[in-house]
């Protein structure tokens, strides 16, 4: 698995108290993980810090709160980790 | 410093825009009925309310930053650390540093000192979200009447 996804997996464990081998590419953070949204807030600043970008949390939850995208789009680890890649991509090439 | 109404900042002297800073100031009563319980013959100013007197500080900050546009919500505390005591008539200066803006959050990094020698600092971090009903004209006039709107650099 990405080297992404162990920093993200260790943001997780770290920052949730949750056992690190229960956090797997195919866990939803919410329903399997039981991570709630103020716990999420703090998990998005630990991966702002350690991959330099903003994950943006607010158009993802409106994506969903309008039906637009579901929320598996955003909350199952490794489309996450796919979504974090992306935005370091972008970044490097601005 | 007015404890009945929790309102811990007295006036806000600088709100540095492009430093991303506030600085503020806040006298501690001479009397309270906190200092009856805490302790009583030696009265202090408890830990938690020097860390509110952060959190509003930081508030105030990120009010001030967004132009009153959403309010801040205190979700979590770290590295709080209290160095000294503080006792009634003790005149604060209280700054905060946004740290980090995020989706939805803001982490700043607070400071309390008296007579420039520090008293605590933390760091602080906020929800925000859009104001409850009415409450951005309250907060505004609660600006106002701290200098909020007028220290502005």
């Amino acid at each position: 698995m990405s080297s992404t996804f162990e920093t993200v997996a260790g943001i997780i464990s770290e920052t949730a108290d949750i056992p690190r081998e229960q956090i797997t590419p195919e866990s939803h953070a919410i329903e399997d993980l039981g991570i709630d949204s103020l716990a999420f807030l703090d998990i998005a600043f630990a991966i702002d810090k350690a991959f330099g970008i903003k994950l943006p949390l607010e158009q993802w939850t409106q994506e969903v709160n309008e039906g637009k995208a579901p929320a598996e789009e955003y909350f199952v680890l490794k489309n996450l980790v796919a979504h974090i890649d992306a935005l370091i991509a972008a970044k490097a090439a601005s | 410093m007015r404890l009945e109404y929790f309102e811990m900042i007295d006036r806000v002297t600088r709100l540095d825009r492009d430093g991303r800073r506030i600085e503020a100031t806040s006298t501690v009563p001479l009397e309270s009925p906190v200092f009856e319980g805490h302790f009583p013959g030696h009265p202090l100013v408890p830990g938690v309310l020097l860390t509110e007197t952060m959190a509003q500080a930081s508030g105030y900050l990120v009010l001030g930053l967004m132009d009153f546009t959403h309010m801040p919500f205190l979700m979590g505390v770290d590295k709080a650390r209290f160095r000294t005591f503080v006792g009634p008539g003790t005149v604060l200066g209280v700054a905060a540093q946004l740290e980090h803006e995020g989706s939805g959050y803001a982490v700043t990094k607070a400071r309390i000192t008296a007579e420039g020698k520090p008293v605590c600092d933390a760091e602080l971090r906020f929800r925000i979200m859009p104001f409850p009903a009415g409450m951005d004209e309250l907060m505004r006039a609660q600006g106002r009447r701290i200098g909020l709107l007028t220290g502005a650099a």
